[in-house]
Order: structure tokens, then sequence, then C-alpha cells
């Protein structure tokens, strides 16, 4: 048996919105950290619908690590929650687009971010908001980096959502080892210590991140850390 | 007040399944069988107040209508930034309800006092509603229709209460007429004011409700005070000058002269009462009176 490990295209459209939005800058692009983990997740995890993007059933995906938004845009864009257009302006005058995103400009957007630290305490009141309304099937996902882990806000969510038994909230961690004193044991391990099921996974792996997204625990919030490359060494 | 807060937002969780409650902790006690009744939408994150209001945020984000609770120092100024970003930036309202006001604490310290909060909130998106109610009596309304909306609110309860509630002064209400000058006492600051005016020729105007401030009810009052022009003093319970703004801009096409009393910027380091508190910054009608009869002394 021959087993092949390719890295799954990215679609030609992606890879052609993103350079409207940096500028068709030739490396640049394919080196952004969430990219992988953006597609996957609205190519083949969420349940969200541009026609339907208020729907309070859907998934919902918050983008807590706000800055370098590019992929977050080229992913709306492709997958139809934005003109794509509006990529060719950003952060111009009259742009809905900014450097960090913000929910009342932009389609299909959950939460404003920019400031670090913010998303995944926001989404636990989501997960909780959605339980206490009785809406099973949404599940939360929440992007962090690795980096923002060191905002001490996280730490309150994590030991929360980990107490109480969140299960459906799932936290993806884009790991590029850009946290300045590192997360020494790895970042899996500070969250099963307050009771996550944590799984590590290649982030540029798109097999890998489809098989590992979806998987619940139940009692137990999830978190799946996203390895890419080391920051400045892409 | 306190008390009568938990009532109220017991009987809004078993009333209208749109309502939640976030706390860290604060009055988890009190609220034991409220939790009981109501485990999905009573939450009590643990000592975690930035969590608390982020929290708030998302709830709020999938249609419900928190209302979080704390000590004001921790509530508003420690988790401002949730308040800023996880709240207004998001598009999103909340009821916030404090605890302990400026010096409630007197015994604890400066750590468990909040003169700044309502300078804090008057940073942020001009749709907060900011209630200083002065008696238990006021609470229960200004907690019931905050349930009817989704805008931000404020309500800044404290254990130092008037004699008397006026449940229905939203906006100025007036107690007493008189030429010289107009005071407006907010929430607890009403018997103070009460006191230090007995007998003065001025007219008192009291109001729980400083955001949005009464601007066309001021207009009205002082409007019979200016014979020579406006004279108004603001006597707030929270940090001095906070609503000047307010007045000046409400103002601005009349001569006026405008007295802005409150709490100082003085971190006095000292324990005592709130009574001694209220003195040591020059709250108390003694004080008052004298500032105010400097003030105005020519027409008194």
């Amino acid at each position: 048996m021959t087993v092949t490990t390719t890295r799954p295209a990215r679609p030609p459209q992606l890879m052609a919105a993103l350079r409207r939005v940096t500028g068709d800058e030739k490396h640049a692009p394919a080196a952004i950290s969430t990219l992988d983990v953006l597609w996957v997740l609205y190519d083949r995890v969420l349940r969200v619908d541009p026609d339907r993007a208020d729907d309070p059933d859907r998934d919902r995906f918050l983008l807590s690590k706000g800055h370098g938004p590019a992929a977050f845009y080229a992913v709306l864009a492709t997958t139809g929650f934005i003109p794509l257009d509006w990529l060719d302006d950003l952060a111009g005058p009259d742009s809905r687009l900014g450097h960090h995103p913000d929910r009342m400009l932009v389609p299909g957007v959950e939460i404003s971010s920019g400031s670090l630290g913010h998303g995944l305490p926001i989404a636990v009141g989501t997960a909780l908001g959605l339980r206490a309304q009785g809406l099973t099937r949404p599940h939360v996902y929440v992007l962090v980096g690795d980096a923002e882990l060191d905002e001490g806000s996280n730490h309150e969510a994590i030991a929360y959502a980990g107490a109480t038994g969140l299960d459906n909230l799932t936290v993806v961690v884009v790991d590029n080892q850009s946290a300045t004193h590192g997360w020494p044991g790895g970042i899996g391990v500070r969250f099963a210590a307050n009771g996550w099921a944590a799984s590590t996974v290649d982030g540029r792996d798109h097999e890998e991140l489809a098989a590992a997204l979806p998987v619940r625990w139940p009692g137990r919030p999830s978190v799946v850390v996203a390895r890419v490359e080391p920051y400045g060494q892409e | 007040m306190r008390d009568t807060f938990i009532r109220t937002t017991g009987a809004l969780l078993d009333d209208d399944p749109r309502t939640a409650v976030v706390i860290a902790d604060i009055s988890a006690a009190q609220f034991a069988a409220v939790a009981r009744a109501h485990p999905d939408r009573f939450i009590n994150v643990g000592i975690r107040e930035q969590l608390m209001v982020s929290v708030a945020g998302g709830l709020a984000l999938t249609g419900l209508r928190p209302y979080v609770h704390s000590y004001a120092p921790f509530l508003v100024d420690r988790a401002y930034e949730q308040i800023k970003l996880d709240l207004d930036h998001q598009g999103v309202g909340a009821v916030l309800v404090s605890i302990g006001a400026s010096y409630d604490a007197s015994e604890e310290g400066r750590t468990h006092q909040s003169p700044g909060d309502v300078a804090l909130i008057d940073s942020l998106d001009g749709a907060w509603t900011v209630h200083v109610p002065g008696h238990p009596d006021e609470v229960p309304r200004l907690l019931r229709e905050a349930a009817t909306h989704d805008d931000p609110v404020y309500v800044r309860l404290s254990s130092q209460t008037n004699t008397t509630g006026y449940p229905d002064a939203t906006g100025l209400r007036v107690l007493r007429r008189g030429r010289a000058a107009t005071v407006v006492a907010v929430g607890p600051m009403l018997d103070p004011v009460l006191a230090a005016t007995e007998g003065l020729d001025v007219t008192v105007a009291y109001t729980h409700t400083p955001r949005p401030f009464d601007t066309a009810g001021l207009r009205a009052a002082a409007g019979e005070t200016a014979a020579t022009g406006d004279a108004v003093v603001l006597v707030e319970p929270y940090l001095a000058g906070t609503s000047a703004r307010v007045v000046a801009d409400a103002l601005a096409d009349r001569p006026h002269r405008l007295l802005s009393l409150g709490v100082t910027r003085t971190d006095l380091r000292r324990y005592g009462t709130p009574a001694d508190h209220q003195r040591w910054h020059g709250l108390d009608p003694v004080a008052l009176r004298q500032k105010l009869t400097e003030f105005a002394g020519p027409r008194l």
C-alpha cells in the first residue's frame, strides 16, 4: 500500500481572492497562518449559509485573532458572504473591510475583533446563550493564536468552560510558536488541565483538520491545536 | 437596594425567558434560590469579572438580555475594555447593575470604591442609560423597563438612600422652587441637598437617571431662576463634574454659571463610615450649604 501525503490544493478562486486583498504579493498569502484552518472550516465543517447569515440555528465561527484578516476576508468572499470587489479596497475610507473585522460592517462576521483575548470569552457566552435557548444543533468555534493565549482573559474562559463542561464549544489554536514565553508542555496540556478534550494536528493538512474539527466530546469543550510553520520561518 | 434588585431580577427570570443573570461570585449567596430555579439563565462564572462581561456579550449576541452584577469597581473599572468591546463594539447591550458606589464600602478602602464608574460609562457610546436610584422603591421599575429593549443600561445601586423615593423621576423632578439657583441632586445626594438648602431661595430638582440627562427639564427649571443668567449647581454621588459637559451643552446658548459638586479625585486613604467620606469629600449638608451660598450668595 502506498500512502501519499499531499498538501490538498487550496482552490484557485480562494488564492485569487487572497491576492486581491494582499495586493498580489507572491509569497505572503500562502504563508498566512490561518489560511488552511479557515478554508477547511468554511468549506467542510461549519453549518453556515450566506443566504441565511442570521439563522439562529447556524454554527458560530468567532475569529478572535482579528489581526491579519486577509485570509478571513478571502474565505468570506469565496464562500459568498461578501462581494469579491470589497477585497480591492482594504481599509480605505469607504471600505467595510479594515485591518480588524467589524461585525456591524461585514456580513458573516460574528464578532468584531482586534484587541486580543476577547473572542474566547465571548464564545463562552454564545455557547451558554444557545444552550439556554434549547438550540442544540449549533456549535461554536473560535480561532485564537498561540501568542494570543498570553492574554489572561482567555484563561478565565478556559477554566470556566472546562469546569462547566461546555461541550458546544471548540477552540482552534493556530500555533505558529509566536508566544514570547512559549507554552511549556504544549498548548493542549494547558486546556486539558481544565478538562478540555485536546488534539493537535498539522494546521496545513486539510484532511487532518477536517477530521479533527468536527469531533465532539460529550460534557467537555474541545481544543484543536493547529500547528503551522514558526512565525518568521514561513 | 441589593435585596430589591435580587427580588426583582429573580422575578424577571421567572417572567421573561429572554432574561439572564451573570455574576462573578458577588451576591451568589443571595441569589442561591434564583440559581436553583434557573440553572441555564443564571450564570456564576466565579471570580472572573472580565469573563462575566464577555459572557454577557455572547449571551446578547444570541438574543438574550443579560443582567450583569458585581461590585462597581470590579464590574466597571476592572472590566472596562470588555464593556467597551464585548458589548458596545459588538453592537449589543446588557444591563449592568453595580453595588458599592463611591464609598459604601468605606471600611474596605480604595479597592472597593468606584467614584469614576459613571465617567467611564460616559466615555462609551451615547446610547447608554444610567440610573442612580436614591431609594429602593425606585429600583424595580428601572430594572423591569430595562428588560423591554436591547440598549445598554447601567444601574448604580448604593446603600446610601434618601428618605423618600421618586420612582417617576426619570426626568428632573422639581421638589422646591426658588429664584437664586437651580440645584440638581442625583440619586442619594437628594437628602443632603434638601438639608443643605433648607430656607434658601433655590430650586431643587431631583433625578435618578442622569443619562440621558433631562436637558429640557433643566432648561425649563433653570429658566425660571435666570434673572441674571442661569445659575446651576450639580450635586452628584460620583466624580465631581461628570455631568458638567451635559449641562454646558444644554445651556450653551444661554449665559450661565455652573458649580459641579461630587466626589473628589483624591484617594483619601482613610476608612471610617460612608458619612465620614461624604464629609471628607465636602458633600455633607454643612459643606454643601457653604459652597452653595458662596456660589449664589448675592442672590440668596
